[in-house]
């Protein structure tokens, strides 16, 4: 068993960023007042969760703050999917609490959790893009099904999303088995920020791709959160990628959060877990299981 | 190795099992009467599972018509009853082959289909990324698919009980010599409503067997390539178990007096 690794304490937010920014063409459907946020948009408190005798998370505690991009490192099978698979309700926590705008989403209604999901956006490791559909309708589909917005209308945010990823209206009557991986992972961005949300998830954002299109979507990633002034919750295990796109980065190992702090922390965090990890280092207190002959 | 713990291990599995069928199809079953119902893919749908089966289903009513035309003349010729062809072909087409054996090819041909197409979307993360984007699976993928095989499985058997009567028909005046008036008159006289109908209420409980398991166990599906394969095999058997033994089950009630 390993000692259990120092945990730090997270310092206040480095700079307080302003309010998200409305997306253009959304200003005239913003409520006239709103009432204060919370600075804390998620909020992770004790959560658990087993797949029959395997214990995934042991009681993973994280903050996310509103407007910061907060990226979840760990190695593969530590907890990372699953953790995000529970704030956006795809898989129900044993126990423990998520409360997002401090509101508990576990236990909401399905209606609830639709309403929430309204203003989340998540790429997915591989895309997941419909192919019976083609590219335009793919980033289209949350305005057409789920806030009912008309064809013609949804067409035109679509393309617009397409530009601001880089691809041309051309590529929006593809279908997606046409396009590479890098393209396929620019169309998932796109049908992210589509209905420019209050929160994006990134699952592995550069996993499979070419070094140079890994970095072509990590800075397609800050340029969208951005300009959509949204909360960003990442998970990665691509260091180049998590120094990119973090405001705060949080270790996961064995299902819980052992460190935690500003990304520019991340070289000095003084956690031997942390640092075997960036370090990628076969030998430090993680241990892989690897069968020695 | 234990025994007692096999046994126990497999009734729990069993157990679990019709539990989660239990809470599908009564998800299944909401969604296919609350609003909204997504229109164009229920069409779109029944053009894959209704239109796209007619060959098959056309087809294997053609020849089996045909050789029930035969098999009644050999066996009723053993008892000068060869004049019976027409109407045991009408009937047996009508009340039993017709729905069977529709629902049989095209719990084959549309479990599967759906089946392999839910479950690579289960495993390529599609049907997550559905509910991200505020669309329920059940309302888009299942509902649709149920409705359409509903609608579509009793005007495919239509279809089918009237190509099943005319390969009949065709054998019995081209090779067995019945004259063709007499052999259709016969048909018409002794065939009722309630034989045709009866088939299809049976093909219509058919349809939603076929696309209940096909989304089923395509919605559960797990483990990439070698999982789809099994939920498609999986699949087409159990579509084609439930729907011989529902056949027996509604048979029994529907002629019973």
């Amino acid at each position: 068993m390993e000692t259990e690794p120092t945990r730090k304490i997270p310092p206040p937010p480095r700079k307080p960023l302003p309010p998200p920014a409305p997306a253009p063409g959304a200003a005239e459907d913003a409520p006239a007042a709103e009432a204060p946020k919370s600075p804390i948009h998620i909020s992770l408190q004790n959560i658990h969760k087993a797949f029959g005798p395997k214990h995934v998370l042991n009681g993973v505690n994280l903050d996310v703050p509103r407007g910061q991009s907060v990226v979840i490192i760990g190695g593969s099978g530590t907890g990372k999917s699953v953790t995000l698979k529970c704030i956006l309700g795809l898989l129900i926590p044993d126990s423990g609490s998520i409360l997002v705008d401090d509101k508990e989403t576990i236990g909401q209604s399905a209606r609830a959790r639709e309403d929430m999901l309204h203003h989340f956006g998540m790429l997915f490791q591989g895309a997941a893009l419909f192919d019976s559909l083609t590219v335009w309708e793919n980033v289209a589909f949350g305005l057409i099904q789920g806030r009912k917005m008309a064809r013609a209308e949804a067409k035109d945010i679509a393309i617009a999303k397409l530009a601001q990823v880089g691809l041309g209206p051309e590529v929006g009557s593809l279908s997606p088995a046409e396009l590479s991986g890098g393209m396929q992972k620019r169309v998932g961005l796109a049908r992210a920020i589509a209905s420019d949300p209050d929160v994006i998830f990134f699952d592995e954002p550069t996993t499979g791709l070419d070094p140079i299109m890994a970095d072509v979507i990590n800075d397609l990633i800050v340029k969208c959160v951005k300009e959509v002034g949204a909360t960003a919750v990442s998970i990665t295990h691509d260091m180049a990628s998590a120094r990119k796109i973090a405001d705060k980065i949080a270790m996961i190992y064995k299902g819980e959060i052992i460190w935690e702090g500003p990304a520019g922390e991340v070289d000095q965090s003084g956690n031997e877990y942390v640092e075997q990890f960036i370090n990628g280092s076969a030998e430090g207190p993680i241990q892989m299981e690897v069968f020695k002959p | 190795m234990n025994i007692f713990a096999t046994i126990g291990r497999f009734v729990l599995a069993l157990c679990a099992e019709v539990g989660r069928l239990a809470i599908f199809t009564r998800n299944s079953v909401w969604h296919c009467f609350a609003p909204p119902v997504y229109l164009r893919l229920v069409l779109q749908q029944m053009l894959r599972i209704g239109y796209n089966s007619l060959p098959v289903v056309g087809l294997t009513a053609f020849f089996t018509g045909g050789v029930l035309a035969l098999q009644i003349y050999i066996g009723g010729s053993r008892f000068n009853a060869e004049s019976l062809v027409s109407s045991i072909v009408a009937l047996g087409i009508t009340r039993e082959l017709g729905p069977v054996l529709a629902g049989l090819m095209v719990a084959g041909r549309v479990s599967a289909a759906i089946a392999a197409e839910v479950g690579t979307m289960r495993v390529t993360e599609q049907i997550d990324a559905l509910v991200t984007l505020s669309t329920n699976p059940f309302k888009y993928l299942v509902a649709p698919r149920i409705i359409a095989a509903v609608l579509c499985l009793p005007m495919l058997v239509a279809v089918a009980d009237t190509i099943g009567i005319m390969g009949g028909w065709v054998v019995g005046t081209k090779s067995l010599g019945f004259n063709s008036a007499v052999y259709i008159k016969n048909t018409v006289d002794f065939l009722e409503f309630s034989d045709v109908f009866s088939g299809l209420v049976k093909s219509a409980v058919f349809g939603f067997i076929i696309a209940l398991m096909g989304c089923y166990h395509g919605y559960n599906s797990a483990g990439g390539a070698q999982g789809v394969g099994k939920a498609t095999t999986n699949a087409v058997v159990s579509a084609s178990i439930l729907i011989l033994a529902a056949n027996y089950v509604l048979t029994s009630l529907l002629f019973t007096e």
